[in-house]
């Protein structure tokens, strides 16, 4: 880890993810991402990298498509209409075993909405967002540090499970500077060792492998028994992930919690200023941040509840949507409150304090 | 320890950057800092303003609603903000631009005639400057030591008159916190 630099959510996990082994970004500009590929377009060229503006995000999406069926480590981001954009694509990399790295730093909707945090596309990143059946990983950062270091994270999970992994991140993330630390750069020789792992099933040429223009990558199956063998695999891979990949946080998490607060990314941190100042007034309240949405990490949250807690609440910036999950995970055993704000609209410390005191 | 600031302004001012120059110095003395702004549609002409947080802690919330301190820049930021400043704390203004005055009895409210200052030391870009020269003295937030070698480092090569001036509105404000 090198020294801290005083750097924006959105250009920090560009930093990362060039420092990651990312050579290859197309995006098409939006608020609030705007700096993410500002930052591309001033870098790439100076690791040898390929930075690409292109014509659309439909455009963009698919020159990762392209990219990451030639085994390079690839890119893309933009915000919440722009992600939408790209939803189509995102499932032929998913149908085609690929993998990909998606950043979305969300603002309001739905529709062109506004250009302010908020978390509405919870359902789009985690319960599907193109068609068919397939999985996204979903990262949800809470801080600039943890942004930038999922860039590296995001860029491993997708290429040891070939699968599209997304960074569920939102405007406040993005636009906020804190200090980052930085892994280092990755050398020459760990990049080829990314490269070789992809061969065996990439189009890049590879003379030491007589089959390597054999390799096919595509998304379309017309016969349904090979399809349908297809997509059986592909829930194996998610299962997989199910079992291996989930990441939570617990904070206050105590044997006395009378309220289990559950909230990602954003919210969690200001649900976190919430619980601090209760706890000086001799309130014990524990939160889960999830850091995986998808994989969900159902069992952190059941195991939290213990004899003491009367009540969970959820605090999303949207009308209530990871509150599905919440409710998954705790089985009807316990009533399930809510706050939310719309609009991108942040709620405030004492507005989250004060949902918690209603249900103490 | 933790110090919430709201630095507020009309665009231009350099109000963003009041808060970058402290939350950068925080950082460099070991502290956990946050700079959030809002990024609203704004036109020049409008307002502009950023939460920061100093802090020895870990940071949670890095909005800031009731603020240690408010640095005021203009007249809308006073009325918008002036009130939400926890009591006891401090409200530093621009004279020149804030003819009325927030009243409060339960907080620290200093008026410097920062675009005078400014026009004075020879650019009136610098009157943010002043405001940081302020807050160092009247608050030891962060150390001058660290901010002017920051200063040094960002401008010696690209504009070393401007960085002269930059650091003459600083301690003409830590003059003025100094009285």
């Amino acid at each position: 880890m090198g020294e801290k630099v005083l750097m924006k959510g959105n250009e920090a996990v560009a930093e990362a993810a060039i420092r990651a082994g990312c050579r290859l970004y197309f995006a098409y500009p939006i608020t609030p991402q705007s700096e993410l590929i500002e930052y591309m377009a001033k870098m790439m060229p100076k690791v040898n990298g390929t930075f690409v503006q292109a014509e659309s995000e439909v455009s963009a999406i698919n020159m990762v498509y392209g990219a990451s069926g030639c085994g390079r480590r690839v890119m893309t981001s933009s915000s919440s209409p722009g992600i939408s954009l790209k939803q189509e694509g995102i499932s032929y990399i998913a149908g085609a075993n690929l993998p990909a790295v998606i950043v979305n730093v969300q603002r309001g909707g739905p529709g062109l909405g506004d250009i302010q945090p908020a978390q509405g596309d919870y359902f789009q990143a985690t319960k599907g967002g193109g068609h068919g059946d397939y999985r996204n990983i979903v990262l949800a950062p809470s801080t600039v540090q943890e942004f930038a270091d999922m860039a590296g994270l995001a860029f491993d999970l997708a290429d040891k499970y070939r699968n599209p992994v997304m960074i569920l991140s939102d405007g406040l993330l993005g636009q906020m500077m804190e200090p980052v630390e930085f892994k280092p750069q990755k050398t020459k020789e760990e990049l080829e060792e990314l490269d070789r792992q992809h061969y065996e099933w990439c189009m890049y040429p590879n003379e030491d492998e007589p089959n390597h223009h054999h390799h096919e990558i595509n998304s379309l199956e017309i016969d349904p028994l090979v399809l349908e063998k297809h997509v059986e695999k592909l829930s194996e891979k998610y299962d997989e992930i199910e079992a291996k990949e989930k990441r939570f946080e617990k904070y206050n998490i105590e044997a006395d919690n009378e309220v289990l607060v559950v909230a990602f990314g954003t919210s969690a941190r200001i649900a976190k200023s919430a619980i601090d100042e209760l706890k000086e007034e001799g309130k014990s309240v524990g939160l889960i941040r999830p850091i995986t949405v998808w994989p969900y990490p159902y069992e952190a949250i059941s195991e939290a509840m213990t004899d003491k807690v009367k009540k969970v609440v959820v605090m999303e910036l949207n009308l209530g949507q990871m509150i599905e999950d919440v409710k998954l995970a705790v089985n009807g055993k316990l009533p399930v409150e809510f706050l939310g704000k719309v609009g991108g609209i942040l709620f405030t410390p004492e507005e989250a304090k004060a949902k918690i005191l209603e249900n103490l | 320890m933790k110090t919430e600031l709201i630095c507020s302004g009309f665009g231009g001012q350099g109000s963003l950057t009041v808060g970058k120059f402290l939350a950068k110095a925080g950082m460099q003395e070991d502290k956990n800092v946050s700079w959030l702004p809002s990024y609203g549609p704004e036109m020049r002409g409008g307002t502009a303003n950023v939460s920061a947080v100093i802090s020895e802690k870990p940071i949670a919330s890095p909005l800031v609603t009731h603020p240690d301190i408010l640095i005021a820049l203009n007249q809308p930021s006073v009325d918008k903000f002036g009130p939400n400043i926890k009591p006891g704390g401090l409200m530093i203004a621009n004279e020149d631009m804030c003819p009325n005055k927030l009243n409060r009895d339960d907080i620290d409210e200093i008026y410097a005639p920062m675009s005078t200052i400014a026009k004075e030391i020879g650019n009136l870009k610098v009157l943010n400057m002043v405001a940081i020269g302020i807050v160092l003295e009247k608050t030891k937030l962060v150390n001058y030591d660290t901010i002017e070698k920051d200063l040094i480092q960002f401008l010696e090569k690209k504009n070393p008159k401007l960085l002269k001036l930059n650091l003459q509105a600083i301690k003409k404000g830590m003059e003025i916190a100094g009285y």
